[in-house]
């Protein structure tokens, strides 16, 4: 039984160890190899869109890793990286968009709805708390005596 | 006065839903949902110096700002796309008089060569970047993909993937008109 539990767990857990492209030619300093590797975390591909170029396969990502590495190697650092593929990609080549005019419509909105929402929802609340309860007059009493008797 | 504050707020949240159905509908309905905007637009084309196919004339970044706008092509023998797109390229320099460069990407320089051999070429100058490099500075996510540069060398348009339409062509010819 425990193992049979075991054997699920490791087999839940397999798609953690997911595969990342593997290159050929990394840089020679694990340090900044480790930095190139989180800017690709960074970088969408543009063939795959929804996916990293660290995780695709296309040759395109490739490509962009290789380019990545080389601004790294020649000193770089992440702002002027990110700089160079937005210069020729545009903002979309980030996988989160940046924070500028253009886009605070885009961060702020579900902030936004959130806080309308609960606006909303607080007066609703509030107002239905608010309602007083009238106390029954005579013939509402009499009626509900009866109801409770079982007549109808 | 509070039925007519319930109808304002039931009406809201329908409105908003309208409004984004509206907007899904027009995004699918796109003709090319894929598309995206070039960053380069308006800005001149980035510095390149290619050698040509076969020892013959290369194409540089000079050679664009000739005066009048041009098409730049990029293409490759390998993609099925730009094969189909090739009678297009080359009814639009044989019958519109349209200036166009190609740069061949990520190719074998005789694989280039023994295609436009074999399906005519309609190109007037043609760089092989091998390596793709320079083709990233241009920001193509592949091929093919053209680019129209007005007689200065800046970048005015970029056509995503391959032209097989007539609309497709109208709107290049139409942009070229327009473009200085």
């Amino acid at each position: 039984m425990r193992a049979a539990v075991l054997a699920l767990a490791l087999l839940l857990w397999a798609p953690l160890a997911h595969a990342v492209a593997v290159d050929p030619q990394p840089l020679a300093d694990p340090a900044a190899e480790a930095r190139a590797h989180a800017l690709m975390r960074q970088v969408r591909c543009l063939v795959c869109q929804n996916q990293s170029i660290e995780d695709s396969d296309a040759e395109l990502a490739a490509d962009l890793r290789a380019a990545v590495r080389a601004r790294v190697a020649a000193g770089d650092d992440d702002e002027a990286v990110k700089a160079w593929l937005v210069a020729r990609y545009g903002d979309w080549v980030l996988l989160k968009p940046p924070v500028k005019p253009a886009t605070w419509a885009l961060w702020a909105t579900p902030a936004l709805l959130l806080l309308i929402g609960g606006f909303v929802a607080a007066r609703r609340l509030s107002r239905r708390a608010a309602l007083p309860q009238a106390p029954l007059d005579a013939e509402e009493a009499a009626a509900l005596a009866r109801l409770e008797r079982g007549e109808p | 006065m509070i039925v007519n504050r319930r109808a304002l707020l039931v009406s809201v949240p329908l409105l908003l839903f309208a409004a984004l159905a509206a907007l899904f509908v027009w995004g699918l309905e796109r003709d090319e949902p894929d598309a995206l905007t070039s960053a380069l637009l308006g800005k001149p084309a980035p510095a390149f110096d290619l050698p040509g196919l076969d020892g013959g004339a290369g194409f540089k970044r000079a050679d664009l700002a000739g005066g009048k706008p041009v098409l730049v092509n990029f293409f490759a023998s390998w993609c099925a796309p730009c094969l189909v797109e090739h009678p297009w390229l080359v009814k639009l320099a044989r019958d519109h008089g349209v200036t166009i460069h190609a740069i061949a990407y990520k190719d074998d320089p005789a694989a280039s060569a023994a295609m436009l051999a074999r399906l005519g070429n309609p190109f007037s100058r043609i760089g092989s970047d091998s390596s793709g490099a320079v083709g990233i500075d241009w920001g193509i996510a592949g091929v093919p993909e053209t680019f129209v540069v007005d007689g200065r060398g800046t970048i005015v348009f970029r056509q995503w993937g391959p032209i097989t339409t007539q609309g497709q062509m109208d709107r290049l010819l139409r942009i070229l008109k327009d473009t200085r």
